[in-house]
């Protein structure tokens, strides 16, 4: 394997939301492999700086795939071409010398790009607001034994509370439909005792704002959950469906 | 009403509706493999139905849930074009995973749509409709020959026998996830049971387009 590699990165470009963007392709020269992405894009933009251009926007914070921050669509696929890692987990030994990288923000009416690679995911935080929690006071933590909860729900919530929201099912989604995200987190309660009060309440709240802020329906091509760096499963979706059509009948 | 109102509900009449075709298709290719025994059998079938009432009231229910599935399918696909945006992507790739029929069901669809209206002008219009009209319908076994007589006839119903085979593989697992039947162990019975009920009717449904075929071009006297 080499230890560097130089390479082309085609760029989407854009001034603002309202600018008409365009790509524009970068040369790259012996970059290490051990280089992870975002790192390869702040030596970009260290360039940029240097010849006086704007760098590019990008979204990043914890670098550790922990924070849902970093959202590129590499190469056709969200985070890139590894599975189960966010985009700041990827390296560039996962690409060839003399290759064209093409990154493109996420790509959904409801994520509008604010700057190149920059998109506004505050839908998901409004999806959130409308009954993503539990509303009343659980108190101190109690004796585990008082409530008993089995080991496959408990690991199934867990699989689901590990959702960052980082919108890659929406990007993947030919659908631009967030039914992922939305039933990875009306599940993670769903499966606890401590989610039941207020299950129905959730459930129908989340998606009518889901529905409102412009996201797509659902038909079940299984994309998001194969480009979900997180591998939440699709059997979400049927549990988000269940307990949507439960709650509707019980009206 | 939630039905139409939510992203949920338009999803649950897609799939009901859908499962109530696949269950019409399923009745549709016993009944025509009861030709394949004797054409008199299938007189007897095409007689006992004819356009008494509870026929009527069959198909009335049928093409309800026909036009509902394909007003819905126009609706869903409007609105998820809507949510894609405008900005497509310069360079897209499909996981291994995701199945092809599933990112194609609307053109599959629409490929059915074209077959089966090919298909009642040929069947439809010729043994039910007169009857309803208070006219003389052809029977079922003239029918057949007219239609399986031209030799361009075979080729096309095998078109749609495969658009409707990839439609139906996506389609019957799709439904039962939408309307929240589904696990991560169900998900694949689902999909192989869809498999195998898609591939067992419309390869009954070939095998007696291509058996018509050869019997009313005279290949075959059995």
């Amino acid at each position: 394997m080499e230890n560097a590699i130089s390479f082309n990165i085609k760029v989407w470009r854009q001034a603002g939301p309202k600018e008409q963007g365009r790509f524009e392709v970068y040369q790259m020269q012996d970059i290490p492999t051990d280089t992870s992405f975002l790192e390869m894009l702040d030596i970009l933009n260290e360039q940029l700086i240097e010849q006086g251009k704007e760098p590019i926007a990008f979204d990043h914070d914890c670098r550790e795939g922990i924070c849902g921050m970093c959202s590129l669509y590499i190469n056709g696929h969200p985070h890139g071409p590894a599975t189960g890692a966010t985009t700041c987990q990827l390296y560039m030994r996962r690409f060839h010398d003399g290759e064209t990288i093409t990154v493109e923000p996420w790509r959904s009416a409801a994520f509008p790009v604010i700057r190149d690679l920059m998109v506004n995911r505050n839908a998901f935080d409004q999806i959130q607001q409308a009954g993503g929690y539990v509303s009343f006071n659980t108190g101190g933590a109690q004796d585990a034994n008082a409530l008993p909860i089995s080991k496959v729900d408990a690991d199934e919530a867990m699989d689901s509370a590990s959702c960052i929201g980082c919108g890659a099912c929406v990007a993947a989604c030919k659908n631009g439909s967030a039914m992922l995200f939305v039933s990875a987190k009306v599940s993670q309660f769903a499966l606890l005792p401590q989610g039941k009060p207020e299950a129905a309440r959730r459930v129908k709240a989340m998606l009518q704002k889901m529905d409102e802020l412009g996201f797509g329906n659902c038909t079940n091509t299984g994309a998001c959950a194969a480009e979900c760096p997180k591998q939440i499963k699709l059997s979400n979706i049927s549990r988000l469906n269940r307990e949507y059509i439960c709650a509707k009948l019980a009206d | 009403m939630w039905l139409t109102n939510s992203s949920v509900g338009r999803k649950v009449v897609m799939s009901v509706t859908g499962l109530f075709l696949i269950l019409f298709l399923t009745f549709h290719t016993l009944m025509n493999a009861v030709a394949l025994f004797g054409f008199k059998y299938y007189e007897a079938i095409c007689e006992f139905l004819g356009a008494n009432w509870y026929a009527l009231v069959g198909t009335a229910i049928l093409a309800g849930g026909f036009v509902l599935h394909i007003i819905f399918a126009f609706w869903l696909t409007f609105q998820n074009r809507k949510a894609r945006g405008n900005d497509r992507y310069e360079e897209s790739a499909k996981p291994a995973s995701v199945e092809w029929a599933s990112q194609n069901m609307l053109v599959l669809g629409i490929i059915v749509l074209c077959f089966m209206g090919l298909h009642l002008c040929q069947f439809w219009a010729k043994m039910q409709l007169p009857e309803i009209m208070g006219e003389h319908p052809q029977s079922g076994t003239d029918a057949l020959a007219l239609a399986f007589g031209n030799w361009w006839t075979l080729p096309i119903y095998l078109v749609g026998f495969c658009a409707l085979w990839f439609h139906i593989t996506h389609g019957f697992w799709s439904a039962f996830q939408t309307i929240g039947t589904a696990n991560e162990k169900w998900i694949c019975r689902f999909k192989c049971i869809g498999w195998w009920w898609a591939t067992i009717v419309m390869g009954l449904f070939a095998i007696e387009a291509i058996y018509f075929t050869l019997h009313f071009n005279n290949i075959i006297n059995c």
